[in-house]
């Protein structure tokens, strides 16, 4: 199917800035889903506030477009009313870590099957440029015009000590690699988490001084590296990229189809 | 003892009325007085293949039922006070998006954490205003447990009807009291079921285009109409717009659909109203007290009356207006601080012979209370 026909046309043109990173991601998304084969009527996109959770509103699926932080809650319910269903769920690094962290570390903990893309442009963007827990310390945000004395989470250890059960970890500037590892993701029978770095050029580049966004994205190629890569120990200041974390565990709604079954023969 | 007669809780009651309404699925977060309901709904719920889930807090217990609201469920999650504080946010979503569900407030005295294991009435402003915005919302209660059954099966109803969250609002006496429950054969009662939309596959659906009786037919998640959902303003796609026409126009369908509908969705109980010179209004527990002083004061030839509320939103305006015109004194019995008596005072001709008789220290109110009251105002001392 072509590109054009998983997106609706009515909703374009889209919100976003030139040379952000989220239509990139949006594209491999459609391109990771297309290679699946999965059916359109199949697919919920639950996403909540901000710039990234409009991509649900661009796609033609069920989409569910939330409030701010609380996307995994209500993809909690869609997918225990109708397990068979696949659930994506994208969220900007505020939208998944701030506001909706204790939803995040939950769901995870949950093992509850769903995808979810953290596009992290380590910024506010919606609302004009605050710093975000990942924005780091020492960066500068519109409200931290002094500098930022935040430390950020790490989202790759946040996740597999939350419990989720596939991490990974791509950038906008390595689109055939967060394909495949959307791919993986949307596969993975269990909370699967993606961290996606995906530059915020107006906000977050201008701010700090990263330059345009295909400066932004070279950043990403030059100091990222794939996961146990010797570069990696020569500088140890370089991110990883790639699956973390892939294993099995009993998967939510799978058991509780057992407590169903289980209830129903202790009923008798 | 007949099967069908159970000695019981309140909230086991509305656990019995929502089951036989239909109930699928609960999401939920333990609070005293309403954690009954999640426990023996985590008990009954898979046994018929239905689910239950205990979510991480309030906030996103009301997200999971929206959600699986959306996949064709009947819905429902359970709290009180605080936890009703952290629901308001998702709760004026489900009015935005016109999500069918039901929200069980046990009321405890607050502000705050209050009086966890007390009574109260406080929230009936909250359950009307608690979400920002303009809005309609539907709050039903009631005071002994064969009506919350019956106001249980009358939310889902209700939610159904008008595409809506409605609120039930009973309190921690109701909750937690034990009486006798009569349970009524299947098919007793009538139920609704979700208005699904007969539009084929590959015609579009309009998700949120009101049909001429103003009732908007539903197509499940997974189902074959792909459409948006969203909190934000939106066209009859379900696509956000700011447009100032579709703004008004959406706002205007959701109060109208409900306050338009004032008089079909109001319940209410009388006893002894048409020739009673003092008119008791009151809902809940202090309903029973209430009820006590009339049964008490009729046989001696005192013309008491009852008006008990089972709706509280939208307020029965014209019920009220019309049963409080012969009364010489009118009475609002509640344990809050006449939340409930300043709406009746706006729905009356003659405000001034409105009164409030309450109490707010987390004891119910007695039938003695409601007596000591009506006398000073008669001006018979206590």
């Amino acid at each position: 199917m072509p590109v054009k026909d998983y997106i609706r046309e009515r909703f374009f043109p889209h919100m976003w800035c030139p040379g952000c990173g989220h239509g990139i991601v949006m594209n491999a998304l459609i391109r990771a889903i297309e290679d699946l084969g999965l059916s359109k009527n199949e697919i919920v996109m639950v996403s909540g506030i901000g710039c990234s959770s409009r991509i649900s509103g661009y796609l033609d699926f069920h989409t569910l477009h939330t409030l701010h932080g609380r996307a995994l809650a209500f993809a909690t319910g869609v997918k225990m009313g109708l397990p068979g269903l696949n659930i994506i769920v994208p969220m900007g690094d505020g939208d998944a870590l701030a506001i909706g962290g204790n939803h995040f570390i939950h769901a995870a903990r949950r093992n509850i099957e769903m995808t979810a893309i953290i596009m992290n442009n380590r910024i506010y963007g919606m609302t004009g440029g605050q710093y975000s827990p990942l924005s780091g310390y020492g960066t500068l945000a519109t409200t931290a015009p002094y500098t930022n004395i935040d430390y950020d989470f790490d989202v790759v250890e946040l996740s597999i000590a939350a419990g989720a059960t596939f991490v990974a970890r791509a950038t906008t500037y390595h689109v055939q690699q967060m394909i495949d590892v959307l791919k993986k993701a949307i596969l993975h029978e269990g909370f699967s988490v993606v961290e996606i770095l995906s530059q915020c050029p107006t906000y977050f580049g201008r701010k700090n001084k990263m330059g345009s966004a295909v400066e932004m994205m070279a950043y990403y190629r030059d100091h990222t590296t794939p996961l146990g890569s010797k570069a990696k120990k020569e500088n140890p200041d370089l991110i990883e990229r790639g699956i973390f974390v892939q294993k099995e565990r009993p998967e939510y709604c799978r058991e509780y189809d057992k407590i169903i079954e289980r209830a129903k023969t202790k009923g008798k | 003892m007949k099967k069908n007669i159970k000695f019981v809780q309140g909230n086991e009651a509305c656990v019995e009325g929502a089951l036989y309404a239909g109930l699928d699925f609960f999401a939920g977060y333990p609070i005293t007085p309403s954690t009954e309901i999640a426990e023996h709904l985590s008990h009954r719920l898979p046994q018929q293949g239905g689910k239950f889930i205990q979510m991480e807090d309030e906030i996103a217990s009301m997200c999971a039922i929206i959600g699986a609201s959306l996949t064709g469920h009947k819905v429902m999650t359970a709290t009180s006070g605080p936890g009703f504080s952290l629901m308001q946010e998702a709760l004026g979503y489900a009015i935005m998006t016109e999500i069918p569900c039901v929200i069980v407030n046990v009321q405890r005295g607050g502000p705050s954490t209050g009086l966890p294991t007390s009574v109260s009435q406080g929230d009936i402003n909250q359950a009307r205003w608690g979400t920002h915005g303009d809005h309609a919302v539907i709050a039903l209660t009631a005071s002994n447990h064969q009506d919350v059954f019956l106001m249980t099966v009358e939310a889902f109803n209700l939610a159904e009807t008008y595409r809506t969250p409605v609120i039930l609002l009973f309190d921690e006496v109701v909750g937690h009291m034990r009486e006798r429950l009569i349970l009524p054969e299947k098919d007793e009662i009538p139920l609704l079921e979700r208005l699904r939309t007969s539009v084929p596959e590959g015609v579009d659906y309009h998700p949120y285009l009101p049909r001429e009786d103003g009732r908007l037919p539903m197509s499940d998640f997974g189902g074959v109409h792909r459409y948006n959902v969203t909190g934000l303003f939106h066209d009859m796609w379900g696509f956000p717009s700011n447009n100032p026409g579709v703004v008004q126009g959406l706002l205007r369908h959701l109060i109208d659909k409900i306050n338009n509908n004032t008089n079909r969705i109001a319940r209410c109980k009388e006893y002894f109203v048409d020739d009673a010179q003092v008119l008791l209004i009151s809902y809940g527990s202090s309903a029973r007290s209430a009820l006590h002083v009339v049964q008490n004061r009729r046989p001696r030839g005192e013309r008491v009356g009852l008006l008990e509320l089972q709706t509280l939103w939208p307020f029965p305006i014209d019920l009220i207006r019309d049963r409080c015109k012969t009364p010489e004194i009118v009475l609002v019995v509640e344990m809050n601080m006449g939340q409930i008596l300043q709406t009746v005072k706006l729905a009356v001709d003659d405000p001034e012979k409105v009164f409030l008789a309450n109490r707010i220290d987390g004891s119910l109110i007695t039938p003695t209370d409601i007596r000591n009251i009506l006398r000073v105002i008669q001006g018979r001392g206590v």
